[in-house]
């Protein structure tokens, strides 16, 4: 994981610590911030959330690999899950860019192929995070934690990151570091006369 | 029984199923009354749409649900992933809900308000669940702004309007809590500095956020124009980060944990970016920058000679517009717009610029100059400072409209 994300994170907040406060906005727009010392110390509302209220819904996973569950898998398997359920919206490497399929292309072995895993996605773990949540597109969610191991591990080997044999899984996949990642940079505009 | 006058709207031949589902001879939609007192919708044609005199007929009785009038007809402009609002039929500036734009990744879900919840956890003291009922209860606010997908920039042809140029703009009056007193009620840690917001829809839509957006203005809205917010806009509850690119804002937000690092979620990483210069690839770019467009006169309306109000709308996620200038000949003189008060902050703000058209060709621009100084780029300014590679995120040209001669007004497209 990049330490240059949680610099970022920090110099946005301009003026943060955190401190408990409340803010009113006004009839203009304007932000003001008043303590909230006349507040009670809690509202009394909502209820604990317990671990398992939390298991059942917290789906994600972080690039240092908090999230990933047990269970693994290689591009062999994952490969007939893809033909099965995948390869009629996204189509294969020998598919072209602008082939009338629903979904997007995934595979960017070659040239001019369009933005996409290989040459675009700087996280492997964003990969197991997406199809886990939101793919098959027809059918979001239906897979199981092994399948979408074995999915993300074709998809990774399609696009050349890894080899059929690699396994992956909570330790392997947190490790890969994708040939885009080095291209992201933090926003970089602030207002002011300058464009950017 | 029809409440319109018997014999004066009587329909000549039966109303075919492609009407009633408002075909393209579609004159109107209106309201009826069936036998059974039911209101039901009819579309008519123009030879259909007989009008009576108004002063010689009872009008209809005061009704459950307000209705347009059946002359006016503004729709969005839909594709498979968007839908637009009509900026050049729009007054003042607030979207009318049902106008107001959409874009999601998986469809609008249905979600029953009484199972509805909001679950705050990961770097808190007290991880907790709220029902709406809980929401509605803490201390709440009301304000106005827009939302704006960062996606909002079509170009390509001469006829084009404001709503398919730049649609996926609105704005509304919104109403709920302040996230920064929910993070107060579960104790944020002090060492979170982003949080992951996600929706309940079929993408379960996710983007980790900084955490200052939260303390400072982020809301969890309910309501939408003084009504519960519509499904399309993420009832029951939705994330709004004024200022801050559409997607952003998750509709139908179930879950918020804080961290102490983004999760790079595919929405901030193969989507939502920018390429900039040196192959570079520019990343959690949330604030929208400055932007107007002229919505009158524009493509397709057809000018007269005479005087007009030039009219539109400028907006910046920065603050507030501070000028919207308007240039009549190409952008060699500007004069200063006039701007409806009040201007307020992060929020669709009407221009107007009176001018006579005496029937020569003319170029019409408007540029918007917010309150930190930043002026509204043209095309070229943006390729020049991103490059050829910078996609389509985050683009607020100067937008120019073209009047010939004969009173045509014609987008004039740069990309
Ligand atoms: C019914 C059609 C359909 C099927 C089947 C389908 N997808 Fe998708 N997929 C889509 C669409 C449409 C999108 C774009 C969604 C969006 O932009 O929000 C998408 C997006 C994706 C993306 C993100 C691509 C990018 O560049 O951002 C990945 C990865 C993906 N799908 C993987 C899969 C996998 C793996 C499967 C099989 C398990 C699958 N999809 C099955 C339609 C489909």
């Amino acid at each position: 994981m990049n330490k240059l994300w949680i610099v970022f994170g920090s110099l946005i907040m301009w003026s943060c610590n955190n401190k408990p406060r409340h803010v009113i906005v006004s009839a203009e727009g304007k932000v003001v911030y008043t303590d909230s010392a006349n507040w009670p110390a809690s509202f009394g509302l909502g209820r604990p959330a317990s671990s398992s209220d939390i298991a059942k819904m917290d789906l994600d996973v972080r690039p240092d690999g908090k999230g990933l569950p047990v269970g693994e898998g290689n591009a062999i398997a994952g490969k007939a899950i893809y033909l099965t359920k995948c390869v009629a919206c996204h189509g294969t490497d020998t598919t072209s860019g602008d082939a009338k399929l629903l979904g997007p292309v995934l595979i960017s072995t070659k040239p001019g192929k369009g933005k996409t895993i290989g040459n675009y996605w700087p996280y492997a773990t964003t990969l197991f995070d997406y199809v886990r949540r939101a793919m098959p597109y027809n059918e979001p969610g239906s897979l199981t934690n092994e399948e979408v191991y074995q999915v993300t591990a074709f998809l990774l080997q399609a696009n050349k990151i890894i080899g059929e044999q690699d396994v992956m899984n909570a330790k392997t996949l947190p490790k890969l570091v994708m040939p885009a990642q080095k291209r992201f940079i933090p926003d970089d505009r602030k207002g002011g006369p300058e464009v950017r | 029984m029809a409440v319109e006058n018997k014999q004066e709207n009587k329909l000549s031949k039966p109303i075919s199923r492609r009407i009633l589902l408002g075909g393209a001879a579609t004159a109107a939609v209106v309201l009826l009354k069936s036998s059974y007192g039911q209101v039901v919708q009819k579309a008519i044609t123009h030879a259909e749409l007989k009008i009576a005199d108004p002063t010689k007929v009872l009008g209809p009785p005061p009704g459950a649900l307000g209705t347009r009038s059946k002359f006016e007809t503004p729709v969005k402009k839909a594709s498979d992933i968007s839908s637009r609002t009509p900026l050049q039929d729009l007054f003042g500036t607030i979207t009318p809900s049902d106008l107001h734009y959409e874009r999601h990744h998986a469809g609008v879900p249905v979600i029953d308000p009484h199972s509805y919840s909001l679950t705050i956890h990961g770097m808190v003291d007290k991880p907790l669940v709220f029902s709406l009922a809980d929401l509605k209860r803490f201390p709440s606010v009301t304000r106005i702004f827009f939302v704006e997908c960062s996606g909002n920039y079509r170009g390509g042809k001469a006829e084009m309007t404001p709503q398919e140029i730049c649609g996926l703009t609105s704005q509304s009056e919104w109403t709920g809590v302040m996230l920064s007193t929910l993070f107060r009620e579960v104790g944020v840690k002090s060492k979170a500095s982003w949080f992951l917001a996600e929706g309940s829809d079929a993408a379960v839509m996710t983007r980790s956020v900084p955490v200052n957006k939260g303390w400072e203005d982020a809301m969890i809205a309910y309501a939408q124009n003084g009504e519960a917010i519509r499904p399309e806009q993420g009832y029951p509850a939705r994330l709004l980060l004024p200022g801050w690119e559409g997607n952003t804002s998750v509709k139908w937000l179930r879950r918020i944990e804080l961290s102490d690092q983004p999760f790079m979620t595919r929405e901030e990483t193969a989507k939502y970016t920018e390429g900039v210069k040196d192959g570079k690839i520019r990343q959690f770019s949330f604030v929208m920058d400055a932007r107007s467009i002229i919505t009158y006169p524009a493509y397709p309306q057809q000018l007269q000679k005479g005087w007009m109000e030039i009219r539109g709308i400028a907006w910046s996620g920065r603050g507030k517009i501070y000028k919207v200038e308007v240039s009549t000949n190409g952008g060699k003189t500007w004069q200063d717009a006039r701007l409806q008060d009040p201007v307020l902050d992060k929020a669709h703000t009407a221009f107007r610029y009176l001018w006579e058209w005496k029937g020569g060709e003319a170029e019409l621009l408007s540029r918007a100059i917010d309150e930190t100084g930043y002026i509204q780029p043209t095309m070229k300014q943006l390729t020049d400072a991103r490059g050829q590679d910078m996609g389509g995120y985050h683009l607020n040209p100067v937008t120019s409209w073209l009047v010939q001669r004969d009173g045509k007004v014609l987008f004039k497209s740069e990309k």
